[in-house]
């Protein structure tokens, strides 16, 4: 077990497990966290994770943690790898179940004084238009043909149905389009899970908030995105549902018996991988892409619907009812990516885990809006509590593979969150806070509660100390909706 | 928990996941624990006025994929079935179970089950039997 005498301190903000510490590491563990986070990361079997990660083929660099860093399956959350492409690998399980979970930012004119009565309101209507929930179907279900688009076009299909604008699109990771998709690598099963989620909520860590722009830290970013002090923004975190679910599924049960046939050895089954110029490897890359665009296509439903419980709520009593997008990305995702390495260019397969791509200014294939300020980067807090909009910067493309933090990240498991905090109580505490809240499950409320998470603040000032963020705008919660 | 004598299976701390310690004297009851302990963590209702039965057939290389390919399975079908087992009869034969099981209908699931996980998974004989732990993403 990594203790935190095992590291080295870069500084007062970056730590290293040099390769000498296991004779299977491949390259070193870079951590990025404060020796107080370090501390709490240290309570479990992240750091191990880590190190397990470091045993990938192909790996380049140094696999790269966030202070937000948890405990989770194989990979830890939090870690960013990248492989050598094409001859390195692809690990489903680096990448997560949840393909595509992320994070989308819609920003409006509105102004808090003039609706604090309507938020109640507000988010019963938000509860009504957005299905959320365990095993909850959607407004939608896909035929095999619709399905098939969503798979290759994600939110370009919902901006040929109507459901989305140019602009919406424009202020989206890969512009909501992913190329490389390849629906015939997703199995029958995956697209059941799939046919009637699109357009849900799920349930667990999943939410629809409003908030309010509560601090703004850089002006001229927050006006190129369009957020003004005092003003509602709206945040939908979600990802692939079932259908993301299945294909990590599929792949990490295939991945099982081709391991040994690329002499590939590993400390823990869950990082199976295949080379990614492989048949193996190209087939799970395509369905994964499948996954990322019926995520990016998920999110963009529940954006209109969001749009609809605004218009329902607030048109007639405000001017201007309409929400903007800021940006949407992606938290677990595996994409092709150039990057410095070791001073030259080099094509590389970035795993990201919980962690968030954060590419500086300059970089191609950023919105040109962005090519000055950097990739506006999203990250919620925990319940209740603040979440941060930040930009990538040149350090965050020197040191993180164009990658920063995702969220507060946990630290108290849900059953020992559950035996401390009563759904009840949690809920009466936030509405005393002006907080409004609409939740399918007390327990489920619970074990989101703030005490199980580290504090973002705390997270999102170690990212930008390390120069691998920059902060721009602090949201504050005002209404909340979870499944 | 559901502690029976020589088999059962209780849940244990992990940060952000579940994480299910099962134990049986063979593999068919430790698949068996496995899946009502499953159950247990998705907190379903279930209307019991409607049985239903099913027969599977789930193959893998070894017993841990047996394991996570039953549970895989049982999953898709509270997702795209709707239905819940909690009676079993499970035959393993060399890297296949044949299982016919009987449920019901779920009328309401309180928690969301992404998927079963291979991480640190490896079923180890104890004194009473076999043991495994299993992690889910949830």
């Amino acid at each position: 077990m990594v203790a935190l005498s095992d590291l080295k301190k870069i500084s007062d903000v970056e730590w290293e497990i040099p390769t000498a510490f296991r004779a299977d590491m491949r390259v070193p563990v870079a951590i990025f966290a404060t020796r107080e986070l370090l501390e709490a990361i240290a309570g479990d079997k992240s750091l191990d994770q880590a190190v397990n990660a470091a045993t990938l083929p192909g790996l380049v660099g140094r696999v790269v943690v966030m202070p937000d860093m948890h405990q989770g399956y194989g990979f830890p959350i939090g870690g960013v790898a990248a492989t050598e492409y094409p001859h390195g690998v692809i690990s489903p399980g680096a990448i997560g179940y949840d393909i595509n979970c992320g994070v989308r930012l819609l920003a409006s004119q509105i102004e808090l004084d003039r609706v604090s009565d309507e938020l109640d309101d507000l988010a019963m209507s938000l509860n009504r238009h957005c299905p959320s929930g365990v095993g909850v179907s959607g407004h939608y279900r896909l035929n095999d043909k619709e399905l098939d688009q969503v798979m290759r076009e994600g939110a370009q299909w919902a901006l040929k149905k109507g459901f989305a604008s140019e602009a919406d699109l424009g202020r989206t990771e890969e512009f909501g389009s992913i190329q490389g998709a390849d629906p015939a690598k997703v199995s029958q099963r995956a697209k059941q899970r799939g046919a009637n989620q699109i357009g849900t909520l799920g349930a667990g860590n999943h939410f629809i908030e409003v908030d309010v722009v509560d601090k703004v830290f850089d002006e001229d970013a927050a006006n190129v995105m369009g957020l003004r002090e005092g003003n509602l923004t709206l945040m939908i975190h979600c990802g692939s549902r079932g259908f993301g679910h299945q294909i990590c599924t599929d792949y990490v049960r295939d991945f099982q018996s081709i391991v040994p046939k690329y002499k590939i050895q590993l400390p823990d089954r869950e990082l199976v991988c295949a080379p990614m110029n492989s048949a193996e490897g190209k087939a799970y890359f395509g369905a994964m892409n499948s996954a990322a665009n019926f995520a990016f296509a998920n999110r963009q439903l529940l954006a209109y619907h969001a749009r609809q419980a605004f218009e329902e709520s607030l048109a007639g009593r405000v001017k201007n009812w309409h929400l903007h997008q800021v940006y949407d990305i992606a938290h677990n995702m595996g994409k092709v990516e150039t990057h410095k390495v070791d001073g030259k260019n080099m094509e590389v397969c970035v795993h990201r885990k919980g962690a968030t791509r954060a590419f500086g200014p300059g970089t191609p294939g950023l919105p040109g809006e962005f090519q000055k300020i950097g990739q506006p980067v999203l990250v919620p807090g925990s319940m209740g509590t603040a979440s941060w909009v930040l930009v990538g910067t040149e350090g965050s493309m020197a040191r993180s593979f164009g990658s920063t933090c995702h969220g507060a990240g946990r630290t108290m498991s849900r059953s020992k969150a559950k035996k401390t905090v009563r759904g009840s109580e949690l809920r009466a505490e936030l509405e005393a806070r002006g907080i409004h809240v609409q939740a399918g499950s007390l327990p489920g409320l619970a074990e989101e509660a703030p005490q199980a998470y580290k504090d973002v603040d705390e997270v999102v000032e170690t990212v930008a100390r390390a120069g691998i963020a920059r902060k721009v705008a602090r949201l504050r919660p005002v209404a909340v909706v979870k499944g | 928990m559901n502690m029976l004598e020589n088999a059962g299976f209780e849940e244990r701390e992990h940060t952000a996941d579940w994480s299910l310690h099962v134990w049986a004297p063979d593999l068919a009851g430790l698949i068996e624990q496995a899946a009502k302990g499953m159950a247990d963590l998705s907190g379903i209702k279930t209307d019991d006025k409607e049985r239903v039965t099913r027969t599977i057939k789930i193959e893998s290389t070894d017993a841990e994929g047996l394991l996570v390919n039953f549970l895989t399975e049982l999953l898709h079908l509270m997702d795209t079935a709707g239905l819940i087992f909690d009676t079993f009869n499970l035959v393993v034969a060399e890297n296949v179970v044949n299982a016919k099981m009987e449920g019901s209908p779920i009328l309401e699931r309180k928690k969301e089950i992404k998927a079963v996980t291979y991480h640190n998974l490896k079923i180890e004989k104890k004194s009473r039997g076999l043991e495994a732990e299993i992690v889910f993403d949830v």
